[in-house]
């Protein structure tokens, strides 16, 4: 365990560090920068005229569906890092229920190719 | 004075600070001038000068550009959420800079020198989404809010092939952890017993995935100036925006470092009898990097539907194949067992 935390602990002192370094940046712009706010300044960039309603309207169901599908094969992914750091002494029921798990989905990519969840037009 | 630094836990941590800041102070520094580089290599192409006022040739360009975001006005958009507003640049740059806490530069020259080190990469790029959604959704503002939707539809596109593409690395490797797959690449014919030769095919995808998912031209989508003005950044001024330019960038940096880890074999000299070390990495990284650049400068922008077509009807199942094509291969010892590395000792 403590092996463990101490190959860690260099992450986590870069994410302090990290956000440390971040945080410097933005209060020097706020301290040092003058700031003069005015409604017209602050005001939604719109081509020039006022903003109608609120920014976070509807939008295409096309995005869920690209995350959908997304969220799939990256698990496919997170399957088959074992399996190909592993790849090397496996034995070939190993290899071959990987095999069949991509067909699987392999299929199901091609129905949803079919189905036109790829299209954008 | 040395068991200081060795045994107790303020000294380590205070060591290992001292190690973060000779990365980070280094990376960054190299940023500023890659970032004049980008512009002179551009301008370049369009057979223009680029900066050359601040400095001789304009060198000190980027430093001069920093005071001035310093200075700057920092505009909160009426209707913003402040927090949220403020902490999208900031994950932008966290998450772009943690990255780089598993990446060797020479043999044993790593931070974290993690088992799962190619995983870690993976995980903390697909964070880097998290930058742009807050970005857009904080903002208020409708194009902000447009383009960081598609720009991270983009990004965890491409997220996937990238990673399908590591894989076939992995197989060949055993080992998810860079010092390892850099030493599976030593052999006694230097640059031919890298990957690029063996995977070629994924050396060139790879290679535009990570364009896209960098938002790099020709796939800045979401800045497409035409259309979206400057995408999930357009509210923002001062140093957030700074944030964003200087994670996008460090993001870059890092494809890069991929690219030369992964295919060109890290820190290895490329002919055999040459010293191996930390300038064999930083030319390929610089190399690299010179072809991001004149992509950018000599590729017309890809349409949207282009893009998502490529990502998912191309480069998915491409890579995919490519996966099963190396298993294969090296389950049953096909093409001179090639792609088995590991029996050789890697």
């Amino acid at each position: 365990m403590d092996e463990l935390l101490r190959e860690y602990l260099p992450v986590l002192l870069f994410l302090a560090v990290a956000i440390g370094l971040g945080l410097v940046l933005i209060l020097a712009a706020i301290v040092l920068a003058v700031r003069n706010p005015d409604p017209e300044k602050v005001s939604a960039y719109e081509c020039g005229f006022n903003a109608f309603d609120d920014a976070r309207m509807k939008f295409d169901v096309r995005f869920y569906l690209v995350a959908i599908l997304f969220i799939i094969f990256d698990l496919e992914i997170a399957f088959l890092f074992p399996w190909a750091v592993a790849f090397g002494d496996m034995s070939m029921a190993g290899f071959w229920s990987m095999m069949v798990f991509l067909a699987v989905l392999t299929i199901g990519f091609a129905y949803e190719w079919k189905k036109g969840a790829l299209e954008w037009e | 004075m040395v068991e200081f630094f060795t045994t107790t836990g303020l000294g380590i941590t205070l060591l290992t600070v001292g190690q973060i800041l000779l990365l980070v102070v280094p990376l960054l520094v190299a940023l500023a001038f890659l970032m004049y580089a980008d512009r002179k290599i551009w301008a370049a192409v369009q057979m223009r000068r680029g900066p050359n006022i601040v400095g001789a040739f304009g060198l000190l360009q980027s430093f001069a550009d920093f005071l001035k975001y310093i200075l700057k006005e920092v505009v909160f958009p009426a209707g913003a959420d402040r927090a949220v507003f403020l902490l999208a640049p900031m994950v932008s740059l966290v998450m772009a800079l943690i990255a780089w806490a598993v990446i060797p530069f020479d043999d044993g020259w790593v931070l974290a020198d993690l088992n799962v080190a190619v995983l870690y990469v993976m995980a903390i790029s697909s964070l880097e989404v998290y930058g742009v959604i807050m970005g857009g959704w904080a903002s208020n503002s409708k194009y902000p809010f447009l383009g960081s939707l598609r720009s991270a539809a983009q990004m965890i596109s491409y997220e996937v092939s990238l990673g399908l593409i590591v894989i076939g690395i992995v197989i060949s490797t055993g080992s998810l952890n860079f010092g390892a797959i850099v030493a599976a690449q030593d052999g006694n014919l230097g640059l031919l017993n890298w990957y690029w030769l063996p995977h070629f095919p994924m050396l060139i995808l790879f290679f535009i995935s990570a364009l896209a998912e960098t938002n790099r031209p020709p796939f800045d989508l979401p800045e497409a100036e035409s259309e979206l003005v400057a995408g999930y950044q357009v509210e923002y001024s001062s140093t957030p925006f700074l944030l964003f330019m200087i994670g996008e960038l460090v993001a870059v940096v890092l494809m890069c470092a991929l690219v030369a880890l992964l295919f060109f074999g890290g820190w290895l000299s490329p002919i055999p009898g040459l010293p191996d070390g930390i300038w064999w990495m930083s030319i390929k990284i610089l190399l690299v990097f010179f072809v991001f650049s004149m992509v950018k400068a000599i590729t017309p922008r890809y349409r949207y539907d282009q893009l998502m077509r490529i990502g998912w009807k191309v480069f998915l199942p491409l890579s995919l194949g490519w996966v099963v094509l190396v298993s294969f291969a090296a389950k049953f010892e096909l093409f001179g067992g090639a792609y088995a590395r590991w029996m050789v000792g890697g």
